[in-house]
């Protein structure tokens, strides 16, 4: 009897003494799929056959969350491997159904919770362009200030966990540090550090105070002397670079194929940003440049997210320059949250925040709507039927982890049981936003 | 041998059983103090005066875990494993000169023993993987014995260049041969060469891939808890310190204190050791804190990394340095 025979045998006892149907039947599909996806090269009665299967995650130290990785193992080498998602499904797509628009954010909050105001921003565009909502300029600079925080947010724990994947676990700690400032920042902004929920339909929720402006000045003239610090550590060390040198090599077309979005997109070669493809926001009046490399490999990802950070420096210095005075949400009390101040000393005020919080904005009847931002992680899309009720009739995500993840499977195979490590961190997939 | 002439011995040895193992725990104190200087926190600083007392807290927290086997494993070598591994480290103590004349057992074939109880290192990580009965615990012990071997050889041919340099395989031989110039200074390469293959024979990152946190959950000790994690765990923080004893004692003069034929012959005997003790902790306790620096800066390498660096260039250049130095010997 092969190995694995062998192995598939132990494996099939061991699903077969769990007591959830359900779960038998995924784990038996896995394994089938794990074997005839490479049938060529299995060993028939080799004794001193080396294969195993390897069952990483969904508790895992390196898979980010909850992400599950079978992998058919050669010594060191993975042959074949099936990736398991859906361990954090909350089924955020069904619970939208049964709230308002504007009930429905805290939810998206928890999406990508490593960038919460871009998930909030990403609503909202959709909701506007849907029931056609104006929103004032300076609650547009605000919301762009906040999604370009964000992203410095979510690539600083890419950076910390990626590098820490690979061995070095100081570096976790420095952007970490980093990254406890713009909590901060966004506590100042928003009252909230993590789940911020700052945005309103119509605009955001509160204007920036002077000291949270201080705050975002101190923290961009403080953090390019940062990068270059980690720069200097990582860009010229030996091990560093040949960890991520021609590992996982995506070509451009095969990136379009797999969908896969953002950083890990632009990295092999394709120049497509929503920012500058299809502008919303204001990023038509900041100038910016959109890194790209050709390389495709894990190191081309590690160098454009570096870069891009960078460039969200540079678009939030900008925009503090450009910000301009006035309201920061729509006045329509029909369309948008009436000002609290409002709310609390007249009674029309008071209707409209009960009407507002009850039934929300109604958008037409039959409309429907797909906007898209550039979510630190991907094209993150929100697509809207409206059924002329404050609630949505369907409501359906296009989650950039969830398209990033698909990659995963073909850059494996192939590769080393090190390389599992660095070639999560450089995809960078967030669960929450995957499983939704 | 009597029982009175082997008392001073007796002495000694439990004297230096005592600062080994102090020294150890201490390492780990100071690891974590470093590595929270190092990455901007403050450390563990609640236990004790300045958090002194916290390895006596964690040795007392491990003693009273819950001691867990896997169900399927081999009960006999899971518990033998961190046996051998402790065994393998104390056991390199006794041929450590810490003064003149302060030696456990100034055997004529001392670099010889080192070399070959550090060999058993590798018995004890690889049987902790095999005996879990897990999966990422045998991928660790399969790539410990792989280092293991692979950098055992670059290290032998470092040694053996120390060796031709001072003509002698006993270790209070080799620290009297650099009284007037250490050698670190007439064999340059030789020292990186061992320092390298220190931190692969140590476990250490960038050689930590046995234990690989981010990749093998813990590598071989993935399965263990209480105290057999807890030998594990001492056990290469002894190796850490006496691996920076055994670069001490080949490279920098072991127990000679610098500039020490200046000023040595005036003071009484007991300072004399006192000051050779002295100087050979420090050096030993700075070799310590350059082990810390490098694990907690540097990312890991690649298992076919490390083998290319193994025997493409390390063996090599191992072979290289030893005709050089053996041709410098003949020479002048």
């Amino acid at each position: 009897m092969d190995t694995l025979t062998r192995t598939r045998r132990r494996l099939e006892a061991l699903i077969e003494e769990s007591h959830l149907e359900i779960w038998r039947e995924h784990n038996r599909a896995l394994l089938r799929r794990l074997e005839s996806k490479h049938s060529s090269v299995e060993f028939i009665g080799d004794a001193l056959s080396t294969e195993m299967v390897l069952n990483i995650g969904p508790q895992h130290p390196a898979t980010h969350g909850v992400l599950r990785v079978v992998a058919r193992l050669d010594g060191e080498i993975i042959r074949s491997c099936v990736i398991d998602i859906g361990y954090l499904h909350r089924g955020i797509e069904k619970v939208a159904e049964y709230k308002t628009f504007q009930e429905f954010m805290p939810y998206t909050d928890r999406m990508d919770y490593l960038s919460p105001y871009s998930n909030n921003v990403a609503l909202c565009l959709a909701v506007e362009k849907l029931a056609q909502i104006e929103v004032p300029e300076r609650a547009q600079y605000i919301r762009t200030i906040a999604c370009e925080l964000a992203r410095l947010l979510a690539h600083l724990l890419w950076l910390g966990s990626m590098v820490m994947d690979a061995g070095a676990v100081s570096m976790f700690l420095w952007t970490f540090r980093e990254r406890e400032k713009i909590y901060d920042i966004f506590d100042l902004i928003a009252g909230a550090r993590l789940t911020v929920s700052h945005c309103r339909i119509g605009g955001v929720a509160s204007d920036l105070t002077p000291e949270a402006i201080e705050a975002i000045r101190a923290f961009i003239r403080n953090f390019p002397r940062e990068l270059r610090a980690w720069e200097k550590l990582l860009n010229k060390n030996r091990i560093w670079l040949e960890r991520n040198e021609g590992i996982g090599v995506v070509s451009a077309e095969r990136a379009l194929e797999l969908g896969l979005t953002g950083p890990n997109l632009r990295a092999s070669g394709v120049p497509y940003d929503v920012r500058t493809f299809e502008p919303y926001l204001v990023y038509d009046r900041v100038e910016f440049e959109v890194p790209v490399r050709t390389e495709g490999d894990n190191l081309a990802r590690y160098y454009v997210r570096m870069e891009e950070m960078r460039q969200s420096v540079r678009i939030i210095e900008q925009c503090l320059q450009q910000l301009p005075p006035g309201p920061i949400r729509n006045e329509n009390a029909k369309l948008s949250y009436p000002d609290k101040q409002e709310v609390y000393y007249s009674m029309e005020g008071l209707i409209h925040d009960f009407m507002y919080t009850h039934w929300g904005v109604c958008p037409p009847k039959g409309a429907e709507v797909y906007a898209a931002i550039e979510a630190p992680k991907g094209e993150l899309g929100f697509y809207i039927q409206s059924d002329g009720t404050g609630f949505p009739w369907r409501l359906k995500i296009r989650s950039p982890s969830f398209c990033n993840i698909q990659a995963l499977e073909s850059i494996l195979e192939g590769a080393m049981v090190s390389d599992v490590v660095v070639l999560i961190g450089g995809l960078d997939p967030v669960m929450g936003e995957a499983d939704k | 041998m009597a029982f009175e002439s082997l008392q001073p011995k007796l002495l000694l040895l439990a004297a230096a059983l005592l600062a080994l193992f102090t020294m150890a725990a201490y390492t780990v104190y100071f690891e974590r103090r470093i590595s929270a200087w190092i990455q901007n926190r403050i450390g563990p600083n609640r236990v004790g005066p300045f958090g002194l007392l916290q390895p006596l807290a964690d040795v007392l927290k491990l003693l009273f875990k819950e001691d867990i086997a896997p169900a399927a494993a081999d009960r006999l070598l899971h518990r033998l494993a961190p046996m051998i591994s402790v065994t393998a480290a104390v056991a390199t103590i006794g041929v450590l000169p810490f003064a003149h004349n302060l030696i456990l057992a100034d055997v004529n074939i001392g670099i010889l023993y080192i070399l070959a109880i550090t060999s058993l290192n590798v018995y004890g990580i690889t049987l902790s993987g095999w005996a879990s009965n897990s999966k990422y615990a045998l991928l660790g012990g399969l790539r410990s014995s792989a280092q293991l071997i692979s950098y055992e050889i670059a290290m032998g041919l470092a040694v053996l260049s120390v060796v031709v340099q001072s003509e002698s395989l006993m270790t209070s031989q080799i620290v009297e041969a650099q009284a007037e110039i250490w050698n670190v200074l007439r064999n340059p390469l030789g020292f990186l060469i061992f320092l390298i293959t220190a931190f692969a024979e140590t476990n250490r990152l960038p050689f930590d891939l046995p234990e690989a946190e981010q990749e093998l959950v813990a590598g071989y000790h993935t399965e263990y808890s209480s105290m057999k994690f807890g030998m594990f765990y001492v056990a290469e923080y002894m190796n850490v310190v006496l691996s920076s004893a055994v670069i001490t004692t080949l490279f920098f003069g072991g127990y000679l204190v610098p500039f020490g034929h200046l000023f040595m012959s005036d003071l009484p005997a007991w300072a004399r050791t006192g000051l050779e003790v002295l100087s050979f902790f420090g050096k030993t306790g700075f070799f310590v804190f350059v082990f810390i620096w490098v694990r907690w800066t540097i990312p890991r390498f690649k298992y076919n990394q490390l083998m290319r660096l193994g025997w493409v260039y390390l063996f090599p250049l191992a072979v290289l340095n030893l005709v050089l130095v053996a041709l410098a010997r003949m020479l002048f």
